[in-house]
């Protein structure tokens, strides 16, 4: 009983001692929402990142004898009621159909492709540089297409999870941009007032006076057409910044404009703190965490105005691979009716903003002293 | 009150001037003209045109001259109201704009309509049934509807309208009175098209209004003037409409202003889905070819209606409350 006693006191103290970031941390477990947002998120970056590993089937690679394939079905059962204990799926028996103008597949329940993992398949070059071909799963012969094929008889899933890497870095790396800009002015302009913050101000209103997508839409036109992928890239990042780092600007003004009447400014600046280490040491600290939040929940922006763009066909183009791009083959309603897996990427795309926003809203609840959890 | 309104309308005037001038930039910065465009696709289809030919049109339309020039130009004839002509269609572009302006502002201001009268109700109810099964469900929608984007939302309608009805919903009209004249039978027709528009376009201001709506009237409700009001007698509604909804309310429909920026970009994509003859495919157009007058006569009045938008906004924010007018 005293050692129950004790053991609690020892945790009431660890909390009272406990630093800021700590306290935000421990708060941000609690929220199950978050936390399982977070981690899809963890496991969504982990597969863009081992993007070859992971992806069953080379996302680039023509397969003309499987267009169109509906994806597989993954059983556990065979015709004759036999329990596998390795899942595995059928063979494709496809059919050319002259009068509808195009080949049906169905199963051939006479080729049995068990399910394996850590295959060896097609060969790739992780991150473009180490050379291997062992696959996180697959089958060691015919093929395996989980989320069917498209319009070349490339993989869905396999250029699902390639498409994950432009998609959702751009997310990261335009709120990098934009973080950095909008700290920056937001914080000159709140910290230092007057005409600056003036001036500012008009600006920041006359950017966003603009509505964003024909804005976007006008900017992404002057990417030049012979621009290799990776400037494209970095051109529809600077693009996307352009507009967010407004938000994230007035958000620091504020809390600039408010912090720097408080006392303990007052006190630093009696004690003879330069502007600089007021700035960095005393104020910025007190709204870290309500930056990082605002930054997370301004990231489904971004992954939505990339995957739109490109959908409309202004932003990454074939053949870089992203959300955006996969979506656009889905756009005529033929391919809907006989293809509706090719709309799978949209699922993704879904769950991502969800996510972030999911764990957005949990670091703002966590680093809010006020709420009672 | 006037002296707020005078204050805002003359900050207007810097503002409206810089967006002129982003509007020309923003046109002019993809590499080459009009005609460099022009010539390529030719090329392209194997058509050859001279380069005298290219220079004498380029002079004919004014590109031949610096920028600078080009501008004023270009802000002298807007003012005088001559829009120009736009060179991809041969024809004024405020005839161009006028054909269509109509139907964009139909599905922008039905999208803005339909979202109020969506959210505000089901933010009500999901701010006095907290925690309820209703307002779980509704704020998993609400939280779809900021997830999904527009387009997204507009194809997986499109496709579901097609898999119930096997009809491809494309278009204002069906066939048959796309070049009647005006009739009721048409008029109806066209609502029956315009629903989809405009429930796409304003699904996600509707999520972000539920929620901004919810918390208010949460705010609210927890203050001690509702106890006070509920323990003297007053019923559930009265209560509910004569005070709480009012406070909560007011922030709510002051930002109105600043949905129309919204409501415009998401007309825009949806229009491009969806095939309908809005601004929008003529803006995309326009923006690919370079057809200078006409993308940034867009891009300027779609700022233009926002920054009135933003005015009126201000202003009815500032006559519901009086704090504002202070301030500025």
């Amino acid at each position: 009983m005293k050692q129950k006693k004790e053991a609690l006191k020892k945790q009431e103290n660890n909390f009272l001692v406990a630093s800021q970031w700590q306290l935000i941390r421990w708060k941000f477990f609690k929220h199950k929402l978050a936390m399982g947002a977070l981690i899809v998120l963890v496991i969504f970056y982990l597969s863009a990142i081992f993007a070859e590993f992971i992806a069953p089937n080379d996302a680039r690679m023509y397969n003309a004898d499987y267009k169109y394939a509906p994806p597989q079905t993954i059983h556990f059962f065979d015709e004759e009621g036999n329990f596998h204990l390795r899942p595995f799926v059928y063979g494709y028996e496809s059919k050319w159909e002259p009068e509808i103008y195009r080949t049906i597949y169905k199963e051939d329940k006479s080729l049995l492709y068990p399910i394996y993992f850590l295959v060896r398949g097609d060969s790739y070059k992780l991150f473009g540089l180490f050379p291997g071909n062992i696959h996180l799963f697959g089958t060691k012969e015919g093929k395996l297409f989980l989320f069917g094929t498209g319009e070349f008889g490339r993989c869905v899933l396999s250029k699902i999870i390639y498409g994950g890497r432009i998609s959702l870095s751009i997310g990261l790396v335009g709120i990098a941009i934009s973080s950095i800009i909008g700290i920056i002015i937001g914080g000159l302009s709140g910290y230092f007032g007057g005409k600056i913050d003036i001036f500012v101000q008009r600006i920041i209103e006359v950017i966003i006076s603009i509505p964003t997508i024909p804005l976007w839409m006008a900017l992404s036109v002057a990417l030049p057409p012979f621009w290799s992928i990776t400037r494209v890239y970095f051109g529809i990042t600077i693009i996307l910044s352009m507009v967010t780092w407004t938000t994230l600007a007035r958000v620091v003004r504020g809390k600039f404009l408010a912090l720097r009447e408080e006392d303990y400014v007052m006190a630093a600046r009696m004690s003879g703190a330069g502007e600089g280490r007021i700035i960095f040491r005393h104020i910025l600290p007190s709204f870290t965490s309500h930056i990082i939040a605002t930054l997370t929940l301004s990231i489904p922006t971004m992954i939505i105005g990339e995957t739109t763009l490109s959908f409309l066909g202004l932003g990454m183009r074939p053949p870089a691979i992203s959300w955006g791009v996969l979506l656009k083959e889905a756009q005529q309603i033929r391919i809907l009716e006989y293809a509706p897996w090719i709309l799978l990427p949209a699922v993704f795309v879904v769950i991502s903003i969800l996510a972030f926003n999911f764990v957005g809203d949990g670091l703002r609840d966590a680093s809010d002293p006020y709420s009672n959890i | 009150m006037k002296g707020f309104l005078l204050r805002r309308i003359l900050l207007l005037i810097p503002t409206l001037f810089i967006i002129t001038v982003i509007s020309f930039m923003i046109i002019q910065l993809p590499p080459g003209d009009f005609f460099s465009g022009y010539v390529g696709r030719l090329s392209a289809r194997g058509e050859y045109i001279e380069p005298e030919t290219v220079e004498a049109l380029r002079e004919q339309y004014g590109l031949d001259q610096p920028m600078i020039v080009q501008y004023f130009k270009w802000m002298g004839n807007i003012l005088r109201g001559d829009f120009g002509r736009s060179i991809q269609w041969n024809k004024p572009v405020i005839e161009l704009l006028a054909a269509r302006l109509p139907w964009t502002l139909m599905i922008s201001f039905g999208a803005l309509i339909f979202v109020y009268i969506l959210s505000v109700p089901i933010g009500i109810l999901s701010a006095v049934r907290q925690y309820s099964i209703m307002d779980y469900i509704f704020t998993l929608i609400g939280f779809i509807g900021l997830a999904v984007p527009n387009f997204l939302f507009a194809l997986m309608l499109l496709w579901g309208y097609y898999k119930i009805t096997g009809n491809v919903a494309v278009g204002l009209f069906s066939p048959e009175y796309a070049l009647a004249p005006w009739s009721f039978a048409r008029a109806i027709d066209l609502i029956k098209h315009l629903w989809m528009p405009i429930i796409i376009a304003g699904t996600g201001g509707a999520a972000a209004l539920i929620r901004v709506m919810r918390a208010n009237l949460l705010d609210e409700l927890q203050k001690p003037y509702v106890v006070v009001a509920r323990s003297k007698g007053l019923s559930e509604r009265k209560l509910l409409f004569k005070y709480p909804f009012r406070v909560a309310f007011n922030p709510v429909i002051s930002t109105i202003g600043w949905t129309l920026p919204f409501l415009v970009g998401g007309e825009l994509v949806v229009s491009l889905v969806l095939g309908i003859p809005t601004i929008a495919p003529l803006f995309l157009k326009a923006v690919m070819t370079e057809d200078m007058l006409l993308a940034s006569a867009v891009v300027l009045i779609l700022s233009v209606f926002t920054v009135i938008g933003t005015l009126l906004s201000d202003l009815l924010l500032a006559w519901l409350d009086p704090r504002i007018r202070e301030a500025v």
